[in-house]
């Protein structure tokens, strides 16, 4: 499986990290090398096989419906970059 | 008593409890033997003030008959966990300055326990590497050099800051973690012992998550002794982990009784790798001559799908670190961009994580984005998670033929230099976790356990493969392997 410049670049998109248009080429490369590597998985017969979910077989457990934590928002708020009033603030998102 | 920081937990716990020395005269040997290790660049964020504190109360406790095995014990702590109060930021930019508002569970278990905190450990960012090289706050140093050189050589990763803390005597033990192999690999590295018990052993609550189906957390020590009593303060069911087994902790140490008189130990074809060094491959026929001298009975065993551990590994893993990074937006903590003018919050989040994330990290976020979108989520995820299926089921089919431990090199060399890989693919970093990376994908418990030097002078480990939540029997195994290893070799000091 080969990755182009431009699925390098889409996949940069969909993960949310900035990549400078003259860096594509070496991480297309990079990706590229990765997925080879992947492409061994091909040689497996896995007709009818399960994919794990839970490395060991459980339940996932049930607790009652209770709120177990909370009036924190000082704690909640005291490592952000930028909080003001309560809240969490970031760029505009709405014109 | 001199030189009190080259001490392990058992030796430690004896004294203190023989009142032959204090929990504060233990901790200021360990701060002062940091003071002068800085050229390993092991420990990242210094705590003398909590470490003396806590040292104080523990004295009080062990005065007054109240003292866990762990009371008094100076350990390290990787950057990794959350510890209240003090900075932790996985060897990361993008946590730059944050200090967590809570304490992470094993942490939290060690303190009640009575430990001492010495400080935060050097890893690889976000437990992603085999070298330490990844790190924010630069490579860790190997305590060990080659005989007659000294080119300063990797400590392994991703917990290389704790194992070049324990082999170089900065502290009694650390915590480490493991998601591919990043404590069982470091420890072969520096010649110390570091376990990985069975997921769900210990709560990963707190632990920066990496990927969590495969991280888990566990000691790295000077003795299989000392991994059996810290495994007893750090294990335990937490309803904060989900995943974590609601299993009685039971008396790990207890289990140490060296007689390994018919156990079945199996020796998997598939770990002799083409172009293995003829060290290792002397080294594993040795252990499995010392096992069979202890009374062991050993068998060839098969586990077919060997070799599709790492691929299923490097698409498993990935995909679920770049679910879990993306929590790393610059909104809630940690590090966000200085943004231009005109900048919206997409250019926010892609400017805050390109900044945030070093090279490695973006790797492997793009990769799992890779093989968890639309039209490929089949052909590589789902198919990776059967793939897994079959490694699980390939150990499930040997322990059901009463195999009660697997025996395997841990590591495929010894320690390389700090930059030797800087010019090879990543592909090639990953085959040091070849060894290890199945135990992960089972969710099974592994041991390494120093067992001999190679003819540079640099140490070499094995690994012990054991049945899930029979930490006990494989703890007991490797002591037996450890008491006929002799193991003592100990770097001599340069730094």
């Amino acid at each position: 499986m080969s990755i182009d410049t431009a699925t390098a670049a889409r996949v940069a998109k969909l993960a949310r990290i900035a990549v400078p248009q003259e860096d594509l080429p070496k991480l297309a490369d990079e990706l590229s090398g990765i997925l080879d590597f992947m492409e061994q998985l091909n040689e497996v017969n896995v007709d009818g096989v399960e994919p794990m979910t839970s490395v060991t077989p459980q339940r996932l457990k049930r607790r009652e419906d209770v709120v177990t934590d909370g009036n924190q928002q000082k704690a909640v708020l005291a490592n952000a970059p930028d909080a003001r009033e309560g809240f969490f603030a970031v760029p505009k998102v709405v014109e | 008593m001199a030189d009190l920081n080259k001490l392990g937990i058992a030796e430690a716990r004896d004294a203190l409890r023989k009142g032959d020395v204090t929990a504060v005269e233990l901790t200021e040997a360990c701060l002062g033997a940091i003071e002068d290790a800085g050229a390993l660049n092991a420990f990242v964020h210094h705590t003398p003030e909590i470490a003396r504190e806590q040292a104080a109360a523990a004295d009080t406790r062990i005065k007054a008959g109240d003292a866990p095995d762990m009371c008094g014990i100076p350990v390290g702590i990787k950057d990794l966990f959350c510890t209240k109060g003090v900075a932790s930021q996985a060897a990361s930019r993008i946590l730059e300055g944050f200090k967590p508002e809570y304490e992470s569970t094993i942490t939290q278990q060690l303190w009640d326990a009575g430990s001492v905190m010495l400080g935060k450990l050097n890893m690889d960012e976000f437990a992603m590497g085999s070298s330490n090289e990844t790190s924010v706050y630069g490579d860790v140093v190997n305590p060990w050099r080659r005989e007659g050189s000294d080119a300063a050589l990797t400590p392994g990763g991703s917990s290389g800051g704790s194992a070049s803390a324990v082999a170089a005597d900065l502290c009694m033990a650390a915590t480490g973690t493991d998601t591919g192999g990043s404590i069982r690999q470091p420890a072969a590295f520096v010649g110390i012992t570091g376990l990985k018990p069975t997921y769900g052993r210990c709560s990963r609550w707190g632990v920066v998550a990496f990927a969590s189906s495969l991280d888990q957390a566990g000691p790295m020590t000077k003795s299989v002794r000392d991994a059996a009593i810290m495994l007893g303060a750090m294990a335990g069911h937490d309803p904060k982990d989900s995943t974590s087994a609601e299993l009685a902790v039971p008396d790990f140490e207890a289990a140490l009784t060296g007689d390994i008189r018919g156990k079945k130990i199996g020796i998997p074809k598939e770990y002799r790798m083409e172009g293995m060094p003829a060290e290792i491959e002397q080294l594993w026929a040795d252990g499995t001559a010392m096992l069979k001298d202890a009374g062991a009975e050993i068998v060839d065993i098969t586990l077919p799908h060997t070799k599709y551990a790492l691929p299923a590994y490097y698409v498993v893993a990935p995909a679920e670190a770049s679910s879990n990074l993306a929590r790393y937006d610059g909104v809630r903590f940690g590090h966000r961009a200085k943004l231009s003018q005109g900048d919206g919050i997409t250019e926010m989040y892609e400017k805050t994580r390109a900044e945030g994330f070093g090279p490695e990290v973006q790797r492997r976020v793009m990769i799992g984005t890779y093989v968890l979108s639309a039209g490929f989520y089949d052909a590589y995820y789902n198919r990776a998670r059967k793939v897994r299926s079959l490694i699980k089921k390939d150990f499930e089919g040997v322990f059901a033929q009463g195999v009660d431990a697997i025996l395997t090199p841990a590591t495929p060399s010894a320690a390389f230099g700090l930059g030797e890989m800087a010019d090879a693919d990543p592909v090639q970093m990953y085959l040091n976790d070849v060894f290890t990376v199945t135990v992960n994908l089972a969710g099974l418990p592994g041991i390494a356990v120093p067992a001999g030097l190679d003819k540079q002078g640099l140490p070499l480990g094995l690994q012990l493969i054991g049945r899930p939540w029979e930490e006990g029997d494989l703890l007991n195994t490797a002591y037996a392997l450890e008491q006929a290893a002799g193991f003592v070799a100990k770097p001599a000091k340069w730094w």
